[in-house]
């Protein structure tokens, strides 16, 4: 029975990665697309990693399809300049068969794998009581590869900074993204009047809960940033402009907070980004605190793209 | 192991994609199926032996994954905004 879902599911994802990759039209394409994060997602449940599909429905799925078809509706024309483009039969057919070549190899690496498997897993259980931290998966983004977590939280600031800077000068300081008009009726106001209550209270819990449940500061801020999404994309809220420094705040609030633990680490424990075993857990929850806030914003921005208003 | 076999046919798909279409919409497209193909070959490793680490790297790799996308997309509408242009392809006419 498993057995016959887990075919089912795997042949769906690939049937719907083909569709994504065939279909002539980008805006099914980028539907397809959600569709295969979606059940990608039901697959790293099957496998047991619930907190990695929890990641992958939020941002592998939701918010990347959204800055996708962001993108689609801007992306007019070219169909011309696209078909001229398009590689003939016989280059397509070569491309087909060295990437099919490196599917079987990988394929043929996954049926030869080492039994039984290496695993890092009792090792990392070995030191969790030490960081008040009962989920795994926490423990590690937050502990024993901390600093991967710190580059990582870095990223997301470098990637708000780059996106702004494709402004024009003209535009700079001013509000992020599109604006949108105020939707008084129908269904996007309502949810969008509905929903973020709910979906505030959801991403804080998922945000605390991941100390020892599936559930962190990635998957949390992204809820809380999808709230924010809605209710800008509604008219509801608008962006303060990139100049606010209340933002810019946000945006760095957690990286800071992370580095300022870490480098405390030299003064009172081994070194940088080790926690004195005593304070291990209210320091975990400082900088998962200040790093759900600082996902959500810089998730917002993302989305909404460089600044596109007149200046403020 | 079925997912196994799945994570890798769709690293050679998202692979074909990314070399044969010419919109860079679409080749942004290709690269993250090729990426969830990465990030599930990684999975299905790990959960064999229940190792929480690759989970946690996974989680890590789509939120850098999400980052690179939205500025490879700001990228593709720029270039469309300076230059009308939706492929990257050598090509005189446009000139």
């Amino acid at each position: 029975m498993t057995l016959l879902l887990d075919l089912i599911l795997g042949l769906a994802v690939v049937g719907v990665a083909v569709w994504t990759l065939a279909v002539r039209e980008n805006f099914p394409a980028v539907i397809g697309f959600v569709a295969y994060g979606l059940l990608l997602a039901l697959v790293w449940v099957r496998l047991g990693a619930v907190d990695v599909a929890l990641t992958e429905a939020a941002l592998g799925a939701g918010a990347t399809g959204v800055i996708l078809l962001f993108a689609v509706v801007r992306l007019r024309g070219g169909r011309a300049e696209i078909d001229a483009a398009t590689p003939g039969p016989r280059q397509r057919l070569a491309a087909g068969i060295l990437c099919g070549v490196v599917g079987l190899a990988l394929a043929v690496a996954v049926l030869s794998l080492p039994d039984p498997a290496p695993s890092q897993a009792a090792a990392v259980a070995r030191h969790l009581p030490e960081l008040g931290v009962a989920n795994p998966i926490t423990g590690v983004l937050m502990a024993y590869r901390g600093l991967d977590t710190l580059l990582e939280a870095v990223v997301l600031v470098f990637a708000v900074l780059a996106i702004w800077s494709m402004a024009p000068d003209r535009r700079w300081g001013a509000v992020p993204g599109p604006v949108f008009p105020v939707q008084s009726n129908g269904p996007l106001s309502l949810l969008a009047r509905l929903l973020p209550p709910i979906g505030i209270v959801v991403g804080i819990y998922i945000a605390w809960v991941g100390a020892d449940a599936p559930g962190g500061k990635f998957q949390g801020g992204t809820i809380l940033a999808a709230m924010g999404i809605l209710a800008w994309v509604a008219g509801l809220w608008r962006l303060p402009p990139v100049a606010s420094r209340g933002l810019r705040w946000a945006v760095v609030a957690g990286p800071l907070a992370f580095i300022g633990v870490g480098l405390l680490g030299f003064v009172f424990a081994d070194g940088f980004l080790s926690y004195p075993p005593a304070i291990a857990k209210p320091l975990i929850l400082l900088i998962e605190a200040a790093m759900t806030l600082s996902v959500a914003a810089a998730l917002v921005l993302m989305v909404a793209g460089p600044p596109e208003g007149r200046r403020a | 192991m079925i997912y196994g076999l799945v994570a890798s046919a769709l690293v050679a798909l998202g692979l074909y994609g990314l070399v044969t279409q010419p919109a860079l919409l679409r080749k942004v497209l290709a690269f993250n199926l090729l990426g969830g193909g990465v990030f599930l070959l990684f999975g299905v490793v790990a959960a064999r032996g229940g190792d929480p680490v690759p989970q946690a790297l996974v989680i890590t790799g789509i939120v850098v994954a999400f980052a690179a996308t939205a500025l490879a997309l700001v990228l593709v509408l720029r270039l469309f905004q300076i230059t009308g242009a939706a492929t990257i392809a050598e090509d005189e006419t446009r000139r």
